[in-house]
């Protein structure tokens, strides 16, 4: 036997190192609960890879920041001028909105409705990924010490990212809405109608449970529904790109993500949600025409009806008006309303 | 000094000092999860393969090859959201079969790089793609074309790679 084994050693290696690798891979998957027996590994690995990420993210950020604020200025006035006028235009757009909101918090005020609100948030920047095309998954800079837990929702400003998988202690891995082990809630826009959005093998996000009487047109919008208690309901998810019909009774609907998943530099992991009854300001907020009228001071004010008609007096030929219909600018002291505290950031 | 011999010449057989031996992997591990943020088709090679191929077949010996191979392959589990040992398996295979392979052949040249780096991917792979879905339950695809392009590319890099990486050898 001693033989056997001293002739066929490098054979007996490998059958026992493959067992033992099968048998570990047998228990994690039977353990359906956090593996807490694969946390050491999995904290040894993180340790040593992410100093290396962070130092270069941090010194890729600073010459970034440095070549973007000081030297690559090119087109800035443009772009500067382009900025300008689209705030002008999102203001006009936010006067309309804030009506709207206004009425619809009334209305949940009236019907009892309790809305959840993004309370707290932690910016944090993409230093990492899992380094595999079957696992997409990213590792952000922040991790139990900024409050970071488990199961936390990631998003952009674009729409949700993901949800926190694991924390370590300064870093944490996030899973992608498009990995094929996640699921999100999510509701479509115009419908209302509900299913779970998965990701697929080859990265794509597809919306399932939905039946295949229903009538989903591309171009639709996707938000979060909140059914999944890990999202707030309301964040943009993505678009409807394609609908056919899928297997069984259910609709094959293909979503293109609102958040560019591989192009991430920073997100904001929401750390805080709070649950509580819609408020109404106070003070009447600012209408469209306002805001037009501030922003548009060419057209004078009607001056005030003078109490004595002055005459015009005539010197060597040319008539001089009376100072007092001198055309003046309207002022412009009013601000917008400012967002209340209790809305959603 | 030369441990092996084929029928024809004698091969030699690599070690490596203690730093390369323990950095290596990690650069390659690091670099497999930072490249791709930033450079998309990056994704397409398998850096931590690599370097247990270019470990097995310097070394020559069957049961280092394994080992480096579990070891490196577990590291790169320990990186996804997948339980440990999808990678490790894979790379043990692909470790024993490479040290294997070396004890027989000469894969100091570019060419048989190539040719090794190219079939030891697609070992790789098909290994995964069992034990991920056979014991694990992924559900993956399989593309022929992604996996031809894959065991190209990583040829290619293994064959520009492995000439670099030959100053870290020292002779036994």
């Amino acid at each position: 036997m001693e033989n056997i084994l001293t002739r066929y050693r490098n054979v007996t290696v490998l059958v026992a190192v493959l067992f033992a690798q099968v048998l570990g891979l047998a228990v994690q998957v039977k353990r359906t609960s956090e593996n807490e027996s694969t946390r050491l590994v999995r904290v040894w690995a993180v340790s040593a890879v992410t100093p290396f990420e962070k130092a270069i993210a941090w010194f890729g950020g600073g010459v970034g920041n440095m070549w973007r604020s000081y030297v690559y200025l090119r087109g800035v006035r443009q772009e500067n001028r382009e900025l300008k006028e689209q705030i002008e235009k999102l203001r006009l757009e936010q006067v309309r909105l804030n009506d709207d909101a206004e009425q619809a918090r009334r209305l949940q005020l009236l019907l009892g409705f309790k809305e959840q609100f993004i309370s707290k948030t932690v910016a944090a920047q993409v230093i990492g990924s899992s380094g595999s095309e079957q696992s997409r998954a990213i590792y952000i800079d922040k991790g139990s010490d900024r409050g970071i837990d488990k199961d936390m929702p990631v998003i952009t400003a674009d729409g949700v990212v993901g949800k926190v998988l694991r924390v370590y202690g300064s870093t944490s891995q996030v899973l992608l809405i498009n990995d094929q082990t996640s699921g999100v809630g999510v509701l479509l826009e115009k419908s209302r109608l509900q299913g779970v959005l998965r990701g697929t093998p080859a990265g794509e996000v597809v919306l399932e449970k939905v039946m295949s009487d229903e009538q989903v047109l591309p171009g639709e919008k996707v938000l979060t529904s909140g059914g999944d208690q890990i999202f707030p309901k309301g964040l943009p998810v993505g678009v409807v790109t394609k609908v056919s019909p899928g297997p069984e009774l259910f609709l094959n609907i293909r979503v293109r993500p609102a958040a560019n998943l591989s192009t991430l530099e920073e997100v904001l992991v929401i750390t805080q949600q709070e649950e509580k009854s819609p408020s109404v300001t106070e003070s009447s907020p600012l209408r469209a025409v306002d805001i037009l009228a501030q922003r548009l001071p060419s057209v004078p004010d009607k001056p005030p009806a003078p109490t004595v008609k002055p005459t015009a007096v005539k010197v060597s030929g040319q008539t001089t008006p009376p100072s007092s219909e001198t055309p003046k600018t309207r002022s412009t002291t009013t601000e917008p309303q400012t967002a209340p505290e209790d809305r959603p950031q | 000094m030369p441990i092996s011999y084929t029928s024809q010449e004698q091969v030699e057989v690599y070690r490596f000092s203690l730093p390369v031996t323990i950095l290596l992997p990690l650069i390659a591990l690091f670099l497999q999860a930072f490249l791709p943020l930033h450079l998309r088709f990056f994704a397409i090679f398998d850096l931590p393969l690599l370097v247990v191929i270019f470990f097995a077949v310097a070394r020559r010996s069957p049961v280092a090859g394994l080992l480096t191979g579990a070891a490196i392959g577990l590291l790169q589990d320990a990186l996804t959201h997948h339980p440990l040992g999808v990678y490790g398996i894979a790379k043990t295979v692909v470790g024993f079969g490479a040290s294997s392979l070396g004890v027989k052949l000469d894969v100091d040249n570019v060419g048989a790089r190539f040719l090794v780096t190219l079939f030891f991917y697609a070992v790789h792979e098909i290994v995964y793609f069992l034990v991920a879905r056979g014991l694990v339950g992924l559900t993956l695809q399989w593309s022929w074309l992604h996996e031809l392009a894959g065991a190209f590319s990583n040829a290619v890099l293994a064959a520009v790679l492995f000439t670099l990486l030959d100053r870290f050898k020292q002779r036994t």
